[in-house]
């Protein structure tokens, strides 16, 4: 054993000992991984069989991804999209409008957190372990905000877009309710790790329970609530822009319609338009990120 | 008896104003300031609600159908629901069960193959997009973007995508996860190799450790932890898209949660978002505990 080079200066029944204990150590070790590794491999297998995984398929048609991909390139004339930039974007020139889509998408994006915001601050506080008045109270908070972030947002959207009709409104009420349930969480953990001492000084003076959230949590949460939601406003973006796919407004509509007629370099200004609206939210939400801990600092 | 005294006397009240000007200055500053935060927020909102064409008229219309519907959602099943309806005889009627429990079994398959063939694509470009790995800013600025293009593409449009390659099913929906989770963990993974820390590294260099050895003996104990929470997070969030990505065709649960709500069989519907329900809640359930297992900690999984 290469570990006996080392501790030779002990005795050698110390040293033997030594090595004993280190060499089963190893051994348990290696045994635990190769059981992770062979159950891993197993769920592998199990899932590819129930996914209908077809590597050989894959690996044959594997050049009509990069096809589709290029494709996304060139205009319906044959020519190179950059050629012709303004045949590229024709769309936003004339009738699908897509800047006046792209703006429902920000809007619906912007309501459905801002509504989401105001549901999770508001259930963060009765949910929250050490501000809820009652257990009961809280555990139930709880439970509504796991359900309300379990159910993915375009399952609300579909049953919305039967109860309230085509259009941005369902869209924005799905969003609102997944947003309240992902900010409600998130904000829970903040308001239960909050420096417990203005609260019970607050409480002390006979505050009442709005006045010791108002007076004693919300300063202490307030920006990092804002960092989150910020956070949050960007997923939603990228939300909103598929809330089209099942009529709940935007511009994946269009972007649907695109992608399943053929429309290969409508596909690639639509998407460029939405990858250059993201890139320039997630940098200003950031910038406003970065200025809301900087004021945090000196306190 | 001498009562007790419940404010401060004149004299003390002088010196407490002295002594913290910030304490007494009057409201109005924080409430400008506040009105300066507020005032836009709450103009975008309603210039949204006009933009959008949002009636308050609708929207009781549309909660009214909404309570509606919840009523007929009740009670969940998977049978028979037609006229004199029987919830012990619907429930007997297991046809659609195994239907709907094999798609949901597809769910899981799509969310766990589609997850792992993304962790383990991205390793190498997580490495390239790690400014400290990659010193060449162009290539390290392009890798990022391209990171960045990839994920930003909805997994939908990813699955609309891979149809056209590979054919309707869940074979589409794994590749789809797969590749807008690749631009997620690519990211992920150079953020955490951007932030371990140089020391062990350079203390297993010192010893004569080769370059593989550092990043076996010195990055990797660093960075293993974050990457496998954040794996495992992926691996919750992700069998949430999973239930989705079948209304485009690309296998799983949601392609018959599509097809209730569109023939408005509201029972088989709530039957649905139940399993979706507890399926998600297994998965979260198991993944505390695989995280335990591996790292050792038990936390709250993070939003990345």
């Amino acid at each position: 054993m290469s570990l006996a080079r080392f501790v030779q200066s002990l005795p050698a029944q110390q040293a033997d000992l030594l090595v004993r204990t280190y060499g089963a150590a190893i051994a348990a070790k290696r045994r635990s991984m190769i059981l992770a590794v062979v159950v891993l491999v197993l769920c592998l297998m199990t899932a590819g069989v129930v996914g209908e995984v077809r590597p050989g398929k894959l690996i044959s048609d594997f050049p009509k991804f990069f096809d589709y991909i290029g494709r996304l390139f060139y205009l319906d004339s044959g020519k190179l999209v950059f050629s012709d930039p303004y045949e590229w974007f024709w769309g936003v020139t004339q009738k699908p409008k897509w800047l006046k889509l792209l703006l429902e998408t920000i809007l619906i994006a912007y309501l459905g957190t801002l509504i989401g915001f105001v549901g999770g601050f508001a259930l963060s506080f009765v949910a929250a372990r050490n501000m809820g008045r009652s257990p009961w109270l809280a555990a139930l908070a709880k439970r509504f905000l796991e359900i309300c972030r379990t159910v993915p947002e375009l399952v609300f959207a579909l049953i919305f877009v039967v109860a309230f009709g085509l259009g941005p409104l369902p869209g924005v009420i799905a969003l609102a309710i997944h947003t309240t349930g992902a900010l409600g969480k998130l904000f829970t953990e903040v308001v239960e790790n909050i420096d417990m001492k203005p609260v019970e000084g607050l409480q002390a003076t006979g505050a009442s329970w709005v006045q010791t959230a108002r007076f004693g949590a919300v300063p202490q949460v307030l920006s990092s609530f804002a960092s989150y939601s910020l956070l949050r406003f960007e997923i939603n973006v990228r939300e909103a822009s598929i809330m089209g796919f099942v009529g709940a407004g935007g511009i994946g509509d269009e972007l649907l319609i695109s992608i399943r007629k053929f429309y290969y370099s409508d596909v690639s200004a639509i998407l460029i338009l939405l990858i250059v609206t993201v890139m320039l939210i997630d940098f200003g939400t950031e910038q406003v990120r970065h200025r809301l801990t900087a004021s945090e600092q000196p306190r | 008896m001498t009562p007790t005294r419940q404010s401060p006397t004149r004299d003390e009240r002088q010196r407490l104003i002295l002594a913290h000007p910030l304490l007494f200055r009057s409201g109005n500053r924080q409430l400008i300031k506040l009105a300066a935060w507020l005032a836009p927020a709450l103009i975008a909102f309603c210039f949204g609600f006009y933009w959008l064409d949002i009636s308050w008229g609708r929207v009781w219309l549309g909660l009214g159908r909404l309570g509606e519907f919840v009523s007929l959602m009740l009670p969940p099943t998977y049978g028979d629901t037609n006229a004199p309806f029987d919830f012990w005889r619907s429930l007997s009627d297991t046809t659609k069960l195994w239907i709907y429990l094999q798609s949901l079994a597809e769910t899981l398959a799509i969310a766990f193959l589609g997850t792992f063939i993304a962790a383990v694509c991205a390793i190498p470009i997580g490495f390239l997009a790690a400014k400290n790995v990659m010193a060449n800013t162009i290539l390290h600025f392009l890798t990022r973007r391209f990171l960045d293009t990839v994920r930003t593409v909805d997994t939908l449009v990813w699955a609309l995508i891979w149809i056209n390659v590979v054919g309707l099913g869940p074979f589409a929906g794994i590749l789809a996860i797969a590749t807008s989770n690749f631009g997620l963990f690519g990211k992920l993974y150079s953020e955490a190799i951007e932030t371990a820390d140089t020391k062990p590294v350079e203390g297993i260099l010192s010893t004569g450790g080769s370059h593989l050895h550092t990043v076996r003996f010195g990055l990797l104990p660093q960075i293993l932890p974050i990457i496998v929470s954040q794996i495992l997070y992926q691996f919750e969030s992700n069998t949430r898209s999973a239930t989705i990505i079948g209304i485009v065709g690309a296998g799983g649960i949601g392609q018959h949660l599509y097809e209730q709500i569109k023939i408005l069989e509201w029972q088989h519907v709530s039957f649905l978002v139940l399993l979706v329900l507890a399926a998600v809640m297994m998965i979260d359930f198991i993944s505390v505990r695989v995280r335990f297992a591996i790292i050792g900690i038990k936390q709250g999984s993070v939003a990345p």
